[in-house]
C-alpha cells in the first residue's frame, strides 16, 4: 500500500469530516431532547407532589390563593372550552382559505404569494397584540370579558398558523393527481373536498394540533379578553378562567404552597395537550391511510 | 347529420413563451376506431392528448390556438361546459394516479358521479368494471385497502376501470402498458379491441408491434408536427418520409 498514501490520507479525511458532521447533528438532536426531558421532569417533580384529586375536581374556595383548599377545575374546563372552541372556529375559516389558495388561485402567483407573505407576518405577531386587538373589538361591540371574546381572539391568533400549515400540505399534492381529477370531469368543489382534503389529511391534522397547542398554552391573548373567575362558565357571555393564567397567578404568589400548585397546573396542562394530540391522531389515522 | 369523425382538429398551435410545442396540427379522429399516435419522446403526444379535454387550462404557460371539435362542438370556445367535455373522455395518463381512496371507492366514485346511489347496483358495477380490466381476482379480498398499495401495473388497470365507470365516449390512453408485464399488456390490448365497438380510442405508444396489432388509423408526429397519417398499411408498409422510415427501422 506504499504507493497510494495520499489517497489513503484523503479517504481518512473524508471519514473524519463525515464523523464530525454526524457528531454535531447528533449532539444538537440529543441536547434538544434532553432539554425537553428535563423540562418535563421539572414539571412532574414539582407538580406531582402538589397534585391531588381535590385539585382537579374542585373550583377554588375563598382562601385558595393563600394555600387553603379548593382546586383549579374552573381553569381546566375554561382552557378546554377556549382552545377547542377557538380551534373549531379557526378550522371553519382556515380550511376554505387554504383550499381557495391551492385550487382557485393556483395560477395567480402574485396574489397567492402576497397572501402567504401576509399570513407569515401575522404568524409572527406576538400574542399580546392579538389580546389588545381583541380588547378593542370588545369595546367596539360592547362585549364584556367573556368566553366568546376569548374564543374569537384565540381563533384570530391561530388561524394564520393553521392556514399556512395546511397550505404547505396542499402544495405537496402531485400535479398528476390534480390532472387526473380534472380529467375525470370533477368540479373544483369536488376536487377540494373529496380529493385534496383526503390527500392532505395528515397535514390538516398536524395543522390542527399546532393551532390547538398554541391556543391552549397562550396566556397573553386571553388576559384582557376572557377575564378570570373562580367559577365554571355556563354560557358564552361568562368570564372564563384558563390554565396559563392560573399558572401565572399562582407562580407570582409569595406563598410556597401556592407556587407548588402552579407546577401541578402546568403538569395538568401538559397532560391535556398530550391526551388531545393522541386522541386526534388515533381518530384520524384511519382517514389518512388512503394517501397516494 | 351523422359525422364519422368524432374529433376534428384544425390549425392547432400550442406554444410557451420560449418553445413551440405543437405546430399547425390538422387531424380527424374516426369514431369507434383505435387511433394510434407514434413519435419520438418529447414530440408533443401527451400535450396533444391534453388539448382534447382542455387539461391545458391547468397550465397557463401553454398558449393554445386553433380549433378542436368534439361531437361538432368547438371545445375551446369560452362558453363551453368544460366539465361535460371532460366527462366524455376517460384519460389514462402516462403514470397512474389513483384517487386517495380505497380500491373499491376509486371505481365507485365514478359511478356516484353519474348519480347512481343504490348500494347494490354500485357493488355489482364495481365488480363488473374490475373484472373488465382483469383486476378483480387480484383485489377481491382487499377491496377496502388503499389504492396506493397496489403495484404500478395494477394501479394502471384500476385507473382504466375508474375511467370506464364514468362511461365516456372517448378513451385517451397515454402509453397505458408501459408499466405492465407482457401478459397484462396483452389483456389490456384485448380489452381495447373489445372497447372499440362502444368507444373511440386514442392511444399513444412507443411499441411499434402494439401499434400494428391495434391501430385502425396511425398518426406519426415529429417535433410538434404531424408528419404522416393514414391506415396502418400506408404508414407501416409505405412510409413516405425519411424521418418515418428511420423511426420504423430503429423501432421494434
Ligand atoms: N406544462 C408545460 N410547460 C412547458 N413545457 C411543456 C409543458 N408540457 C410539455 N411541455 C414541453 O412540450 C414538449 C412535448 O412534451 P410532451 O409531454 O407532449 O411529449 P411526449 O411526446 O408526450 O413525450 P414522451 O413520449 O416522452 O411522453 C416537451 O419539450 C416539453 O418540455
Ligand atoms: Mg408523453
Amino acid at each position: 500500500m506504499k504507493y497510494i498514501p495520499h489517497l489513503l490520507r484523503s479517504r481518512k479525511r473524508k471519514i473524519l469530516e463525515e464523523n464530525i458532521m454526524k457528531s454535531i447533528m447528533a449532539i444538537t438532536t440529543y441536547s434538544i431532547i434532553l432539554v425537553f426531558i428535563y423540562l418535563i421532569l421539572v414539571i412532574s417533580w414539582k407538580g406531582i407532589p402538589a397534585l391531588s384529586w381535590e385539585m382537579i375536581s374542585e373550583i377554588p374556595s375563598g382562601g385558595f390563593y393563600f394555600g387553603k383548599e379548593g382546586g383549579i377545575l374552573n381553569a381546566i374546563i375554561g382552557s378546554i372550552y377556549l382552545s377547542v372552541g377557538a380551534t373549531f372556529l379557526s378550522l371553519l375559516i382556515s380550511i376554505p382559505i387554504a383550499l381557495y389558495l391551492n385550487i382557485h388561485l393556483l395560477h395567480h402567483n402574485r396574489i397567492k404569494g402576497g397572501i402567504r407573505y401576509l399570513l407569515d407576518i401575522l404568524w409572527g405577531i406576538p400574542s399580546i397584540l392579538y389580546g389588545a386587538f381583541g380588547f378593542i373589538l370588545m369595546i367596539v361591540f360592547h362585549l364584556q370579558a367573556s368566553l366568546l371574546a376569548g374564543i374569537i381572539t384565540l381563533a384570530l391568533l391561530i388561524t394564520p398558523i393553521i392556514i399556512r400549515a395546511f397550505d404547505e400540505a396542499l402544495q405537496g399534492i402531485p400535479e398528476g393527481l390534480l390532472e387526473a381529477s380534472y380529467a375525470m370531469g370533477l368540479t373544483r368543489n369536488q376536487i377540494a373536498f373529496h380529493i385534496f382534503v383526503r390527500q392532505a389529511m395528515p397535514g390538516l391534522i398536524t395543522a390542527t394540533l399546532i393551532g390547538f397547542g398554541r391556543a391552549i398554552g397562550d396566556a397573553a391573548s386571553v388576559l384582557f379578553t376572557t377575564g378570570y373567575t373562580d367559577h365554571i362558565p355556563t354560557s358564552l357571555d361568562d368570564p372564563t378562567a384558563s390554565l396559563p393564567l392560573a399558572i401565572f397567578f399562582q407562580l407570582s404568589s409569595p406563598i410556597p404552597e401556592v407556587r407548588e400548585r402552579a407546577y401541578a397546573a402546568a403538569f395538568i396542562l401538559t397532560l391535556i395537550i398530550l391526551a388531545i394530540s393522541l386522541l386526534i391522531r388515533l381518530c384520524t389515522s384511519r382517514l389518512s391511510k388512503y394517501q397516494i | 347529420m351523422y359525422n364519422n369523425d368524432i374529433i376534428r382538429i384544425e390549425n392547432l398551435h400550442v406554444t410557451t413563451a420560449t418553445q413551440v410545442i405543437l405546430k399547425d396540427i390538422n387531424l380527424k379522429i374516426p369514431r369507434n376506431r383505435i387511433t394510434v399516435i407514434l413519435g419520438p419522446s418529447g414530440c408533443g403526444k401527451t400535450t396533444l392528448l391534453k388539448c382534447l379535454n382542455r387539461l391545458t387550462d391547468l397550465h397557463p404557460q401553454l398558449q393554445v390556438s386553433g380549433k378542436v371539435w368534439i361531437d361538432d362542438e368547438d371545445i375551446f370556445q369560452p362558453n363551453v361546459d368544460v366539465i361535460a367535455v371532460r366527462k366524455k373522455m376517460g384519460l389514462l395518463s402516462q403514470r397512474p394516479y389513483p384517487l386517495p381512496m380505497s380500491i373499491y371507492q376509486n371505481v365507485a366514485y365514478g359511478l356516484k358521479m353519474q348519480g347512481i346511489a343504490d348500494k347494490h347496483t354500485i357493488r355489482e358495477r364495481v365488480q363488473h368494471y374490475l373484472e373488465e380490466v382483469g383486476l378483480w381476482k387480484e383485489v377481491k379480498d382487499r377491496l377496502h385497502s388503499p389504492a396506493s398499495k397496489l403495484s404500478i401495473g395494477q394501479q394502471q388497470r384500476l385507473c382504466l376501470a375508474r375511467g370506464l365507470a364514468v362511461q365516456p365516449e372517448i378513451i385517451l390512453a397515454d402509453e397505458p402498458t408501459s408499466a405492465l408485464d407482457p401478459i397484462s399488456s396483452k389483456k389490456i390490448e384485448e380489452k381495447f379491441l373489445e372497447l372499440k365497438s362502444d368507444y373511440t380510442l386514442v392511444l399513444v405508444t412507443h411499441i411499434l408491434r402494439q401499434a400494428k396489432r391495434l391501430a385502425d388509423h396511425v398518426i406519426f408526429m415529429y417535433l410538434g408536427e404531424v408528419i404522416e397519417q393514414g391506415t396502418p398499411q400506408e404508414i407501416f408498409e409505405h412510409p413516405q418520409t425519411t424521418i418515418l422510415r428511420e423511426y420504423l427501422k430503429s423501432g421494434h
